[in-house]
């Protein structure tokens, strides 16, 4: 029988790409629409607590957690049964969190409340809570689980917190409204997104000393338009994408030169973004379009814009 | 709100650092109070004060982290009192950073004494076009939006949806006129016509008395009867009477303008962009909703912190001159950050849409292009300026 199911992961290891499954957080339907990475089309929508944004996959990947904001929680949804099951405590007005590489903690940005929020997943409890600047926003963790980030928008700081002590270890002043903060795989530097500045800086993670500044340029959009928000990097360290909001693009970045080597036309205020697990693929969700595009990156196109519920906000792509 | 406003006042009171400490000052107007026309709003005595004072509060934090401190100085200019001597306080104090919640006339003269010529003022109330205009300061920045702005806006989306003959209704103060002004150059730029134009010539009636109704519903259908028109534009910023006009008009015609759909710089109704947590940080202070003049407030007091912050400055000729420069950019929970105009200091921004209970648009509209920034095709551009420095 064991035998028989590592075969079977085998199999769907090996089989095509696309062969994963999407889960999209619709922040005005309250629902999470669920996309079948082979055929590309809505397989199911499950029903969540109010205002989803949030949304990242349990450490043994059969659950996926939703952060519900008008409900000040998380909803832990079944991925087998596709229900919500329980939920998790989750301080005021969860937006962003993360999970640790610990595989038990998430770290939650608290967008109300200028709160980090640690919380105990096995024991559903509030661990700790970490003072940072007003409107917590973005949340990463580096992968050895040394640094968690944070991004404040209205400060525009990037706070980074030592994930051991939970000790507030840095904050270091970055463009207008930050929106994402993400460490790379080597653990060696720390992406931020600027919302209105339309920038992202990249720091040593040790130093936070700033290695490069990008900016966006889209032909025929006005530069207010063009705003930084969803980031994505590759695990071989070698390309970096970024979702530019309102001017419908999302960028591919040189993550070792950060040169801009193209821009993808997607749908409407493109908010955040997920690269499949095998990295040949990238999603968005397009918010003011309420749709997902899916762009093939080997084949430098965007293949399909799937309609999900309203206002698409956050997505996870599980394998 | 005790508890923040205890904050606040320990914020206040906090010995100044010899390094690093920015005073901004605030210098509000006694105002008659005025009793809204709907009993569903409150009679409101400290518009634009807590707006500064949230400002305060949101820089601060930046200011913790960043080894800056932040404080306000408040003052009230009472009927009588002279401007310039306010601006001496000020001065003498070496507050020289001053957020002014001053109608137009009081601001002219806050700003024209010789007391305030080293100030740079942030007007967060006036939004006289004069000010922007002939009238214009060096040391003054708007950060409300003007009529021409605001009309602008409104005209903007009215074409947008193709309702482009307007019925004018023009009510009797000052302000009336001024606006009525702004919305005759706006249906001209925007390929709109003012159809008919009517003065408001009725004595305002107290609708909130008994049976107030049964006059208005006389009065009103007398007043609009006219020629064929897509959209009702009223003029009336001292809300005397256009409450009143929706649902009651001749024709079945939506309001806009004053009352109905209002294009203004903010409103409590606005939820977008993370107006959400902004209102929410405001009402634990005030008590209510943000209004307009709260916003500009708060948008003058954080530009002052955004500068000197990006500035790493706490010197007032330093953060005036970042406000000023290239590189200044307020976020202002409206979808694109929001600079100076060098041409006249005035804040571009966008400018809502609101219905009377929900957001309807936000402008610039979809296609109304410009060869800078589309924020530029709302209000004076640079060409049509007749400000000099």
């Amino acid at each position: 029988m064991p035998l028989l199911i590592v075969l079977l992961l085998l199999v769907a290891a090996a089989g095509p790409a696309g062969a994963e499954t999407v889960y999209v957080s619709n922040e005005q339907d309250n629902t999470v629409s669920v996309i079948d990475g082979a055929t590309l089309a809505v397989a199911a929508t499950i029903p969540v607590g109010r205002r989803p944004r949030g949304i990242a996959l349990s450490a043994d990947r059969r659950q996926l957690y939703v952060a519900v904001g008008d409900d000040n929680r998380i909803d832990v949804i079944d991925l087998a049964t596709q229900r919500v099951t329980g939920s998790l405590p989750s301080g005021e007005d969860p937006e962003l969190f993360v999970l640790h590489p610990d595989g038990r903690r998430l770290f939650v940005a608290n967008e109300n409340d200028n709160m980090v929020s640690v919380v105990d997943i096995p024991e559903r409890r509030i661990l700790a809570e970490v003072e940072v600047g007003v409107e917590p926003e973005g949340m990463g963790v580096s992968p050895d689980g040394r640094i968690v980030v944070n991004t404040s928008e209205t400060t525009s700081m990037l706070h980074v917190i030592d994930g051991a002590t939970l000790e507030l270890v840095d904050n270091v002043l970055v463009d207008t409204r930050p929106r994402v903060a993400q460490v790379s795989a080597d653990n060696r530097r720390i992406w931020v997104s600027s919302e209105l500045r339309g920038s992202v800086a990249v720091f040593d993670a040790g130093s936070r000393e700033p290695l490069a500044k990008i900016g966006f340029q889209v032909p025929g959009v006005s530069s207010e338009l063009v705003q930084a928000v969803g980031i994505q990097l590759t695990r071989d360290g070698r390309r970096a994408y970024v979702a530019l909001g309102p001017s419908n693009r999302v960028a591919e970045i040189d993550a070792q030169s950060f040169k801009v080597l193209r821009l993808y036309l997607v749908g409407q205020r493109v908010w955040h973004i997920a690269l499949s697990p095998d990295e040949r693929r990238l999603y968005s969700a397009n918010g003011n379009s309420s749709d997902v595009s899916v762009i093939d990156l080997e084949r430098g196109d965007v293949i399909k814009s799937i309609g999900v519920g309203r206002s698409p906000w956050g997505l996870v792509v599980a394998p | 709100m005790r508890v923040l406003l205890l904050l606040l006042l320990a914020l206040m009171s906090a010995p100044a650092l010899a390094e690093g400490s920015i005073t901004i000052g605030f210098i509000g107007q006694d105002r008659p109070p005025v009793r809204p026309v709907s009993p569903l709003n409150r009679e409101i005595r400290d518009e634009g004060l807590m707006g500064a004072r949230l400002g305060l509060a949101d820089t601060a934090t930046t200011g913790r982290f960043m080894g800056q401190a932040f404080t306000l100085a408040e003052r009230a200019l009472r009927a009588g009192d002279d401007a310039a001597q306010a601006a001496r306080l000020f001065r003498d104090q070496g507050t020289r950073l001053v957020v002014a919640d001053l109608d137009a006339p009081a601001l002219l003269a806050f700003a024209s004494a010789p007391e305030a010529r080293d100030l740079l003022i942030l007007n967060s109330r006036a939004p006289d076009d004069d000010l922007r205009h002939e009238a214009c300061r060096a040391n003054v920045l708007h950060v409300v939006p003007s009529r021409a702005m605001v009309a602008d806006a409104l005209a903007q989306y009215l074409v947008f949806k193709r309702w482009r003959r307007w019925f004018l209704v023009v009510g009797p103060e000052p302000g009336d006129k001024l606006f009525a002004d702004a919305v005759r150059r706006a249906a001209k730029r925007f390929g709109a016509e003012i159809a008919i134009e009517k003065a408001w010539t009725f004595r305002p009636g107290n609708a909130r008395t008994d049976t107030g109704h049964v006059t208005l519903q006389t009065e009103i259908p007398a007043l609009s009867q006219s020629p064929d028109h897509d959209v009702l534009v009223v003029a009336d910023e001292a809300d005397a009477f256009g409450e009143y006009l929706p649902g009651r008009t001749a024709r079945p015609r939506p309001v806009a303008g004053t009352h109905g759909l209002v294009a203004t710089g903010f409103s409590p109704v606005t939820e977008q962009w993370g107006t959400t947590q902004l209102h929410a940080r405001f009402e634990r202070l005030a008590g209510r909703r943000m209004g307009l003049a709260d916003y500009a407030a708060w948008a003058a007091v954080r530009s002052i912190g955004e500068a000197a912050i990006r500035a790493r400055s706490s010197d007032p000729a330093a953060i005036a001159a970042y406000m000023r420069g290239p590189d200044f950019l307020l976020a202002g929970f409206k979808g694109q950050g929001q600079s100076f105009r060098a041409w006249d200091g005035q804040m571009r921004q966008p400018i809502l849409i609101a219905g009377p209970r929900m957001l309807v648009s936000v402008s610039p509209q979809p296609g109304f292009l410009h060869r800078g920034s589309e924020l530029d095709t709302l209000g004076v551009d640079r060409e049509e300026s007749r400000c000099r420095f």
